[in-house]
């Protein structure tokens, strides 16, 4: 474990030794708040909520943290370093885990710096505080989840490029899974159940009642099994995929 | 100790490692030497845990490094080739980070890292990013992080390679400090550093061992092993020397260097031509500008063994 904590460690610092971060968070936070005030008519509503702001997370994390997972091993396969990291004493799975940590952890700050948005609402009226940091653990906890989609599929490639463009249809697919662009392919054939179960899987359809506030504990499980399954299946590629 | 068994490496339909059995014990410093492709580089990332084998064991210090990977793991310092690290950290942070992961801890882990530090003379570039370095600087990070942990099992691919001479020439003599108590695998295809280091030598091409001996046999089975190298003041008398020597009970062939006008002398078997050589040019007086005795030449028996073969 405590290697693991070694890792995150040296992912973080390595986040802000590059450009990587500063690009991350600025563009995040633009892009937020572009989407908050011009796409979600945040004044014209007239309603002091955030919810013009949680509507556009899903669609912005669909591209950025894919950009932020890519490199999540397929560096280290390109580089070679991870010859060198899998050859130190610790098991494959505290890797994964110190890296998604660390990753997860920077899309939490890039996530806690909308705070003046925050700010703002309270400051414009009244609005059910409560509510609003349901909608950001709701947030932070989708990020997670996208984040270890894209850093499973990060281990599959040596190309970074690669690894961003399956990690964007993979995600988009989960988000929409819930929708008729998902579920038509399978609705035709499938047993009901199927089709059920993959409708489950949307990340919208959870998302979307913790962004109103409601934390429902079945949304929690499904977010925290999602990242333990990919963390798990991403254990299993790396040691699949080892050498080559 | 290290132990191979049966160690078999299967790409698709190259088989990169075939076979291959050998033990190392402490105070041993095996060279690994063979062609690009022979297999070095496989059969080492198989040791250090890095590649699965296809067929074989490998055991270090008694650990499986498959089903015991972490516990041999611990007990390995590992270069890899090329010497890859983190080209955005500097060698300070990336040093912690190795001292991290191997739980080194408080006072130890200082003393670790000063020592490491001062050994590789990497003072002058801590807090400068590793992509600044030079070849030379890199490699000594690699191999500082390969030694922090002060390890039983040493396994070092191409340790010197990129460095001048002055800091090959430091690296061997760091290897042959620590060579007494440790295990020590070194690859490389630079003969010189064969006889600088090591004590035992396997070559091996097309992933299968070819040769296990000490460097000294290695070359014993050189043609110019015990061969008498002699080059004379005058070059006039280069054909009648030459017919001279030849014509000496324990010559069994000559060579002349039309370029250097050194005269090579090879032995008849069981028999050294130094002395008689010598006693003739005195009674010929003739004015050597050489005489030396050769003990064998390492890259001919290499060529000899291998054959030409790369891959």
């Amino acid at each position: 474990m405590n290697a693991a904590w070694a890792v995150c460690r040296r992912e973080l610092t390595s986040y802000f030794a590059t450009p990587v971060a500063y690009v991350f968070i600025v563009m995040f936070l633009v892009l937020a708040s572009t989407f908050t005030f011009y796409l979600g008519n945040f004044y014209e509503r007239g309603q002091a909520d955030l919810s013009p702001f949680f509507t556009f997370h899903p669609w912005l994390y669909l591209f950025l943290v894919p950009a932020l997972s890519m490199r999540l091993w397929a560096e280290e396969r390109k580089s070679g370093s991870i010859e060198l990291l899998v050859t130190l004493p610790l098991e494959l799975w505290e890797a994964v885990l110190g890296k998604f940590l660390a990753a997860w952890a920077f899309t939490l700050l890039a996530l806690a710096l909308t705070f003046p948005i925050w700010i703002t609402v309270n400051y414009l009226g009244a609005p059910d505080n409560g509510a609003i940091f349901a909608a950001y653990i709701g947030s932070g906890l989708m990020a997670g989840g996208f984040l270890a989609v894209g850093s499973c599929i990060s281990a599959t490639t040596k190309n970074q490029v690669i690894a961003f463009i399956l990690s964007v249809v993979a995600c988009f697919l989960l988000l929409l899974a819930g929708f008729p662009l998902v579920l038509d392919v399978f609705s035709g054939w499938a047993p009901q159940a199927l089709v059920d179960a993959i409708a489950s899987l949307s990340f919208l359809t959870h998302f979307q009642s913790i962004s109103r506030g409601v934390i429902d504990f079945r949304d929690l499980v499904y977010f925290a099994l999602l990242i333990a399954a990919c963390l798990y299946a991403n254990t299993i590629v790396l040691a699949i995929k080892r050498g080559d | 100790m290290i132990d191979c068994k049966g160690l078999t490496k299967q790409y698709g339909r190259l088989r990169a490692v075939d076979n291959l059995s050998f033990s190392v014990e402490p105070g041993e410093v095996l060279g690994f030497l063979g062609p690009n492709g022979a297999g070095k580089t496989t059969t080492m990332r198989i040791v250090a845990g890095f590649l699965p084998a296809s067929a074989g064991t490998a055991t270090v210090c008694g650990y499986d490094v498959e089903t015991a990977s972490r516990q041999a793991k611990r007990r390995i310092g590992y270069l890899p080739e090329g010497a890859p690290s983190y080209p955005e950290m500097t060698p300070l942070a990336f040093l912690e980070f190795v001292a991290d992961v191997r739980g080194l801890r408080g006072d130890e882990r200082r003393a670790r890292l000063d020592e490491v530090i001062g050994l590789l003379h990497l003072e002058s570039v801590l807090v400068q990013r590793i992509d600044t370095l030079s070849k030379g600087f890199r490699r000594r990070v690699g191999l500082a992080q390969a030694i922090l942990h002060d390890p039983e099992v040493l396994i070092l691919d191409e340790p010197t390679d990129g460095l001048d001479p002055n800091q090959k020439h430091e690296v061997r003599q760091l290897i042959g400090g620590m060579a007494r108590s440790k295990i020590i695998v070194i690859s490389t295809h630079m003969l010189e550093e064969v006889d600088a280091v090591c004590n035992r030598a396997i070559i091996i091409a097309h992933g299968r061992i070819l040769a296990d001996d000490t460097p000294q046999a290695l070359e014993a089975r050189s043609r110019f092993h015990n061969a008498v190298t002699v080059k004379l003041g005058d070059s006039e008398l280069l054909p009648a020397a030459r017919d001279a020597i030849e014509s000496l009970a324990e010559v069994a062939s000559t060579e002349l260097d039309e370029n250097t006008g050194r005269i090579t002398a090879f032995p008849a078997s069981g028999k050294l031509p130094l002395a008689p050589i010598g006693e003739l040019a005195d009674s010929r007086r003739w004015e050597l500008a050489e005489l030396h005795l050769e003990s064998g030449r390492l890259d001919e028996v290499f060529r000899t063994i291998t054959g030409g073969a790369s891959a």
